[in-house]
């Protein structure tokens, strides 16, 4: 049987990250349901934070002053100790991935070039124009080859297998070879992306269905605050590609249908660098008030920036709006409109990585640390990412370092092997039943249309009613395909399960969350409520379905005030 | 519409051929987005990669009309055409339907040793770079090793063992990064018809690469280095 010290499931930012961090005497491989170049990270444009004070205007910047707005950009809900530590250890990681090879842009002075984002009080933002995720990505995977890192390429992890609360493996299938194959693993990071694909509009790659965090679930380990969900304020109208906060960072402007900035009605010192929760709301806002382009879409105007700074910041937009929208943002606006972007939410880790289950780590966009809190600032996910990627690698060694005992039981990872397998087989010989894109289709519209920007009882308590009955549904499906080698339907197939699972976690956090903070918005409950609520949900499984516990935010030198840009 | 999409499972067909479906996409809709809504609603078994569908993960380089390209940035509109004819990427072996198999390709990359070679530690405050020298490798930079250019290379068509455009393009990027402190000698490798002096310079690569990378001017900067390289080589050796 295929045995590992170490599994890292995931190739983007996070995953080669703690493979580059993890000791070099491991064995240790990388699962990936792409090749890892093809991952999500690879889509992030604008940058990331570290308060290196390069920039002029931000010469007297430190990361505490970081870690204060991403606290406050947090809504009080991250934990300040976890938030003190990425900020802290972002500035070395940053000169790391420069030694690596990351090209990023520069000033005059050569140094590390830096501009502002959304919700940060200096420009603090790195980046390589607006291509950021794309050069990380590939700088991570040139240094994993320089390093012989193992991968297993277009491998989908299927389940993680927990005896008696220890870790014995996963199981994967095999997609060039159409098989279901058990891998040992001593020990296991989760670093599995987002889930951005159950909605309807998502900035998110095809492929981001999130099912690592279902699965983690499905093996017992907690989920928390899985009802904060980011839509980020400017996805291209129609295919909901992402246009990045960095339009808005080198000055682009939001407007309305009837010619006005209207983010001076909202946020009137921040305006269009107001965090992304406030700003995602205000558009939509006002697209619902009727002062958006068909009721569907406003303006984000670039025009002023001029031909040069679009050519030289933002090339990476202009294709973008050239190829999937006919126009050039440097004579047309671009039309805009908000759509799912990222989780806030996840796998319970605390800030070594850790999980509740011995040996089963998790970082990147499936964990939640938390360090994000109600609402993530622009440019701290690839931070995440590279950072508690990194902690995650280290944090593993150190737990294999102590010799855990050699997990066995390869007799019962075949058997849950071929129980898959099986149980495969005996769905495709139902002669009918449900199409399970269909029924991802049917989960898309439910998750958009009852856990959106805007939430309140009634419609969270039909979202579950539905959910239930979708349920329902995925039991009777049947997979049409004869084929098992690179069969998408399989892996929607099993993805979908673990879809369902994060749904109904994050419609019912937010049903029991009842106070507005950050990204959640209930019209029920407008006000944030630190009495009752400056709380982290966790949610655990158990035989009669979700159990859901409070876990209080550490609070450290910030104490909670209101937020206003 | 008609679609007509090469099919091949290795296992038990003989020979790949077309099938035909017809599918009216929707205004604006992609290839790629034409060919998940057939397979969701007429036919589970098609296969095919994807991820991002903006253009940036390289995955979905096809043939769509005798055309190299990507699936997600390729309107169907923009054909003009009531047939879309869809085949995989040329001069690899097909794994399944659309989908080949990059090993080739993926072997060239990892010979020119593509990655950052930066002697000593990490310098506390960063490597300092002009803006200008950064800005040079930039081109390079937006490659997204899609593979289209490999498989549209004459070159590497006939010889398995040439590195192909993106591989040298990728050491090209490398060479010209201040940072990087790879000795002269690592170019030795591609100093041969396996490398830079295979190329035909027929540039099939550059009108093919949907991210204008231009990996032939690559090529060319690398011929240029070896020669001065060795030219500087020459005299160093006289007394």
């Amino acid at each position: 049987m295929l045995s590992h010290d170490l599994l890292i499931v995931g190739g983007g930012l996070a995953g080669l990250s703690a493979a580059l961090s993890a000791d070099p005497g491991l064995k240790v491989g990388v699962i990936s349901k792409v090749h890892p170049i093809r991952s999500h990270s690879v889509a992030a444009q604008g940058g990331i934070n570290a308060a290196l004070a390069n920039h002029p205007d931000g010469a007297d910047d430190t990361w505490e002053k970081h870690a204060f707005d991403t606290i406050k950009g947090s809504d009080y809900l991250a934990d300040q100790d976890a938030v003190e530590l990425l900020c802290r250890r972002a500035i070395p990681a940053i000169y790391e991935l420069d030694h690596w090879g990351v090209p990023f842009s520069r000033f005059a002075a050569g140094t590390i070039a830096q501009r502002p984002f959304g919700g940060a009080g200096f420009p603090r933002t790195c980046y390589a124009a607006d291509r950021t995720g794309q050069v990380l990505l590939h700088t991570l995977y040139e240094q994993a080859v320089r390093h012989n890192v193992t991968f297993y390429d277009e491998w989908l992890v299927t389940d993680i297998i927990v005896r008696d609360g220890k870790l014995l493996g996963l199981l994967a299938y095999d997609l060039a070879g159409g098989e279901i194959i058990p891998l040992r693993a001593k020990a296991v990071i989760f670093a599995t992306g987002g889930y951005g694909r159950i909605y309807l509009r998502s900035t998110n790659a095809y492929i981001n269905f999130g099912s690592g965090i279902g699965m983690a679930y499905k093996a017992g380990i907690p989920l928390k605050d899985l009802e904060f969900v980011q839509f980020h304020p400017t996805s291209l109208y129609g295919k909901n590609i992402l246009i990045t906060e960095a339009a808005r960072g080198e000055g682009g402007y939001l407007v309305n249908a009837k010619g006005r900035r209207f983010m001076e009605d909202y946020a009137s010192k921040a305006m269009e660098l107001a965090p992304r929760d406030i700003v995602a709301r205000s558009i939509q806002t006002e697209i619902d008030k009727g002062n958006g382009f068909e009721d569907q879409y406003v303006h984000l105007d670039l025009r002023h920036l001029g031909r040069e700074m679009i050519l030289k910041r933002l090339p990476g937009i202009r294709e973008i709006c050239l190829h999937f929208a006919g126009l050039d943002p440097i004579d047309r606006p671009i039309p805009i409109q908000p759509a799912q972007h990222y989780s806030m939410g996840g796998i319970d880790v605390d800030a070594t990585c850790a999980s509740p289950v011995e040996g089963f780590f998790a970082a990147g966009e499936c964990a939640c640390v938390s360090v994000h809190g109600a609402n993530r600032l622009g440019g701290n996910s690839l931070l995440d990412a590279i950072v508690f990627g990194k902690i995650a690698g280290e944090s593993a060694s150190l737990y294999l370092r102590g010799g855990p005992p050699e997990a066995g039981g390869d007799g019962e990872m075949e058997e849950t092997a071929r129980a898959l397998m099986s149980r495969m087989r005996s769905i495709h010989e139902r002669k009918e039943g449900e199409n399970v894109f269909q029924l991802l289709n049917r989960l898309k519209r439910l998750t958009s249309d009852t856990a959106g920007i805007f939430r309140d009882s009634p419609t969270l308590r039909r979202g579950l009613d539905e959910l239930a009955e979708l349920r329902e549904a995925y039991r009777r499906v049947f997979i049409y395909g004869t084929c098992g080698r690179y069969c998408q339907e399989m892996v929607v197939f099993v993805e979908f399960e673990h879809m369902l699972e994060i749904a109904e976690v994050i419609l019912l956090g937010a049903l029991k969350r009842e106070e507005t903070r950050g990204s959640h918005f209930r019209t029920d409950f407008p006000k944030r409520d630190d009495a009752a609520w400056l709380k982290h949900t966790i949610v655990t499984r158990s035989e009669k379905g979700p159990a859901i516990t409070y876990r209080d935010v550490q609070i450290g030198r910030y104490a909670p005030q209101e937020r206003k840009y | 519409m008609t679609f007509k999409i090469l099919r091949f499972e290795p296992q038990k067909d003989e020979h790949p051929h077309f099938q035909l479906y017809r599918h009216e996409p929707k205004p604006q809709d992609s290839v790629l987005e034409a060919l998940k809504d057939i397979r969701d609603q007429q036919d589970p078994s098609l296969s095919f990669r994807y991820s991002c569908r903006e253009a940036v993960c390289g995955s979905c380089g096809i043939v769509v009309n005798g055309r190299i390209s990507l699936s997600c940035r390729t309107l169907v509109e923009d054909l003009a055409s009531d047939e879309v004819v869809v085949e995989p990427l040329p001069n690899l072996e097909i794994q399944k339907d659309l989908i080949v198999d990059l090993k080739p390709f993926w072997e060239a990359y990892r010979k020119v040793e593509p990655f950052l070679q930066a002697s000593g530690d990490v310098p506390e405050k960063g490597h300092r770079v002009a803006e200008r020298d950064m800005e040079k490798v930039f081109q390079y930079i937006t490659c997204i090793l899609c593979a289209c250019c490999y498989s549209a290379c004459p070159v590497a068509t006939r010889d398995e063992r040439y590195a192909g455009p993106a591989a040298l393009a990728k050491l090209y990027r490398f060479s010209l990064d201040p940072r990087d402190d790879r000795p002269f000698s690592a170019l030795d490798r591609v100093d041969g018809p396996d490398g830079v002096w295979g190329c035909d310079t027929v540039f099939r690569c550059n009108d093919v690469c949907p991210k204008d990378v231009r990996p032939a001017d690559g090529i060319e900067g690398l011929r240029r280095k070896i020669i001065a390289g060795k030219t500087k080589r020459l005299f160093r050796r006289k007394p």
